[in-house]
């Protein structure tokens, strides 16, 4: 009798959020799509939560107020709550019970590199070139440039971001040093054959076109608009680099969610709820994309967002091919905390000078059990499941390590379990005991 | 003003004269010749009034959307051609239109609360009230900006204004203050900016805080930016204090107090509120620049996220918000006309 009273206590508790009026903050993106959807939806309200949603300028300004409590939570870069954990740039424990999607991103060059690419490389001289394409046909324009004394600039969005280790990955593959992080240069521009800058989401097209940039790594619908705009070409997807990479995530300080453990699994319950929304049915992503076109949120028009929400991706104009996966918010178990996922971004972090020192592998699981958080999603997922919301094997059974991964564009295969040893197998890129080896 | 004829003194004339006072005061000077001209008093002349007080500025304005309408469609960007008025137009009745369908949930929103209030009650739980959350609406967006432009206005003033009299009352605190203004007067709020902003998060910590960080950031850097012009129009007016005034009150020797309030000050009034005006200007037109910055939702705020958007709406949705940001930004120069005038003895044509 007791026992039950406690129970019954217990589920009225759980189902009492400790804080109700709640701002997330997000950046126009379509992959904020899972915030959108739970509120537009009315599952935020659902589970007692009234969340307003604001548009941020930039990464930095987002993380800022997430840590100083302007914002209750956002959409961030998978990147930003392990590197405030770890301190680069800000220190703050920031964690993750909630992966918001994968795929998403592309590498676009302005038409001026791309014809240059395609004199480099033949084969890309057709209305439908072959994918995925490599940097290999950018090398020589890169050592080209560099004899002039006018390197390449590129841009990505945050030190960071998925979108800078995945531009660094592309060149690196070919060949092409992208720089590295040193204690002196936080610009990661030493040793560096192309030089990378931070420019946010919506002003790359705009960079682009004024010729501040020939090239960048970002997400939709930045890629499509450069195509849209007929100002560049996007060469590769973020999926052709890496299949099914891990992209946003949802970011909460730590503090927050030990003062509203409540809370936390609600708002992580309804974004569950929302991410298999929007994989449920093209109709489903139809109407995303009508939703994400208002101007409050990622604004962009209803053609633009289209175009790569609902499968499809124009990599010239014309040129328009099917990509299921692009955009991925609920299918590959697309929105549970993966341990690997945490750890590969640590090991780029390593692999580019960011984390300036050798780690034991040990470390590496250490931060990535610190900074994401299964045990939040399980709670609000094994809730899903008892209210039917969501079916018992919709709820991925895993330790938090994905099985050894080969869907990487060089062929390197990535285990989770050994970052040390994956680390030692790029040709470019610091790993063991040498800070800096730049393959010269 | 302009000349008035030492004619017979009527009551007509009389009833006259208090309406363009009246005008003149409101900062309407534009309505005086239709007030004489009304009144009978030298039609001709009046006319002629008229017509360049209003018929000019009517001619020039449709002047410039025509020039607008006919130049805007042949620029070429690369979200779209440039919109002319009636695109412009359209944008702004879309932003209104927004507006009341944003009200409507609203109201959807608090019908459904009540039902989950009847619920809750009905289970025995606690119900507290709740907020709607959704997006600020451009009338919102300008009501925020209001209040974080006469918020950092008022700060400002408050400290300009008892540091001018300071200044000006004594050479040694003139000469004390005189470089520290010389060097942060030409200062950009972009630069003080991010200064502010660290400070606020670092400083500001409450737990349930009244004022948001941003609105507290934005409304000190617009303090910041809009403080000189009221300290040295205040410094000066107090400098330039008829000095036969301040014998007579030493002569009575009226204590330090009584002389700063009835003697220095009215006679610095004038020129303190054209620095009050001065501030207010430069506060608007930073206040723009602060919230594009500091993401404080504003007018400033709602220019950047339509940039952001680059659809094919966003220079129109841009220019609605440069017409608004212009019209306030006039308005408020208005009101500050019509309280300078409202304090000056001589009746000062501060336009």
């Amino acid at each position: 009798m007791f026992i039950a009273v406690l129970l019954a206590a217990q589920l009225c508790s759980a189902a009492l959020p400790e804080k109700e009026e709640l701002k997330f903050g997000f950046i126009k993106l379509t992959d904020c799509a899972a915030l959108v959807i739970a509120k537009e939806l009315g599952y935020f309200e659902e589970e007692g939560l009234f969340v307003t949603l604001e548009a941020q300028a930039n990464w930095k300004i987002l993380l800022d107020r997430v840590i100083s409590g302007e914002l209750d939570g956002a959409h961030m870069l998978a990147g930003q709550p392990i590197g405030a954990t770890i301190g680069i740039g800000t220190q703050a424990d920031v964690i993750t019970p909630f992966s918001m999607d994968l795929n998403g991103n592309a590498i676009t060059v302005s038409n001026a590199i791309w014809e240059k690419m395609k004199r480099v490389d033949p084969s890309l001289a057709t209305a439908k070139p072959k994918h995925p394409i490599t940097a290999k046909s950018l090398k020589p324009i890169v050592e080209e440039a560099n004899q002039k004394g006018d390197p390449l600039k590129m841009a990505m969005v945050f030190p960071v971001s998925t979108h800078n280790y995945q531009l660094r990955y592309w060149l690196a593959a070919a060949g092409i040093s992208p720089g590295f992080y040193t204690a002196a240069d936080a610009t990661g521009t030493t040793d560096a054959d192309v030089l990378l800058s931070v420019t946010p989401p919506p002003q790359m097209p705009a960079t682009l076109d004024q010729g501040t940039i020939q090239g960048y790594a970002v997400g939709e619908p930045w890629n499509q608009q450069a195509v849209f705009k007929k100002i560049g070409v996007p060469v590769v997807t973020s999926y052709e680099i890496w299949k099914n990479n891990p992209e946003k995530v949802f970011g909460i300080t730590r503090a927050w969610a030990e003062k509203n453990p409540n809370t936390a699994i609600a708002v992580t319950k309804a974004l569950i709820r929302a991410g298999k929304w929007l994989d449920a049915s093209p109709e489903n992503r139809n109407k995303a994309v009508e939703i994400l076109s208002k101007s409050e949120y990622v604004g962009a028009d209803k053609a633009v967002i289209a175009a790569s929400m609902t499968g499809t991706f124009e990599y010239a104009p014309g040129d328009k091919r099917e990509l299921p996966d692009f955009n991925v918010f609920f299918r590959h178990d697309a929105t549970y905390p993966f341990y690997s996922d945490a750890v590969w971004f640590l090991t780029q972090m390593r692999r580019w000078g960011q984390i300036g020192e050798n780690k034991p592998d040990a470390w590496y699981h250490e931060i990535a059990k610190r900074v994401y958080r299964p045990d939040i999603y399980r709670k609000a997922a094994e809730a899903l499941v008892v209210e039917g919301h969501l079916a018992a094997t919709e709820v991925p059974k895993t330790d938090g390590f994905k099985t050894p991964d080969s869907g990487f564009i060089d062929g390197i295969v990535y285990d989770g379990r050994k970052p040390n040893d994956y680390l030692s197998r790029f040709a470019i890129g610091s790993q063991g005991k040498t800070a800096v080896s730049a393959a010269r | 003003m302009s000349s008035e004829t030492p004619a017979l003194v009527s009551g007509k004339a009389r009833m006259s004269r208090t309406a363009i006072r009246t005008a003149e005061g409101l900062g309407l000077e534009i309505l005086v010749p239709a007030i004489r001209l009304a009144t009978g008093e030298e039609p001709r002349a009046q006319l002629k009034d008229l017509l360049r007080s209003v018929g000019v500025p009517i001619v020039s304005i449709l002047a410039f959307l025509g020039l607008w309408a006919s130049l805007a469609a042949s620029v070429e960007t690369s979200i779209g051609s440039l919109p002319g008025p009636s695109e412009v137009w359209v944008a702004a009745k879309s932003l209104v239109a927004e507006h009341f369908v944003e009200r409507q949930k609203e109201v959807e929103f608090q019908a459904r609360m009540e039902i989950l209030k009847a619920k809750w009650e009905a289970e025995g739980k606690p119900w507290t009230e709740r907020k709607y959350s959704g997006k600020p609406t451009y009338f919102d967006q300008i009501w925020t900006s209001l209040q974080t432009v006469f918020a950092g206005f008022l700060v400002a003033s408050l400290i300009a204004v008892p540091l001018g009299i300071l200044c000006g009352l004594s050479r040694t605190m003139n000469a004390a203050f005189s470089p520290l203004i010389q060097i942060f007067k030409p200062v950009s709020p972009l630069a003080w900016l991010p200064i502010v902003m660290i400070l606020v998060s670092g400083l500001y910590t409450s737990e349930d805080p009244f004022f948001e960080k941003s609105f507290i950031s934005s409304a000190l850097t617009v303090s910041l930016c809009s403080l000189w012009p009221t300290l040295v129009n205040t410094a000066l007016g107090v400098a330039s204090v008829d000095q036969d005034h301040l014998n007579v009150a030493r002569v009575l020797r009226l204590p330090w107090t009584t002389r700063v309030m009835k003697i220095v000050v009215p006679s610095a009034l004038p020129l303190i509120f054209t620095g009050l005006r001065l501030s207010l200007g430069v506060g608007w037109m930073v206040l723009i620049a602060a919230e594009m910055l500091a993401q404080n939702p504003g007018l400033g705020k709602f220019v950047w996220d339509m940039f952001q958007n680059g659809s094919s709406q966003t220079l129109a949705q841009i220019m609605v918000a440069v017409f608004t940001i212009g019209l306030i930004g006039f308005f408020l120069d208005r009101v500050m006309v019509v309280l300078q005038r409202a304090v000056s003895f001589d009746g000062a044509s501060g336009a």
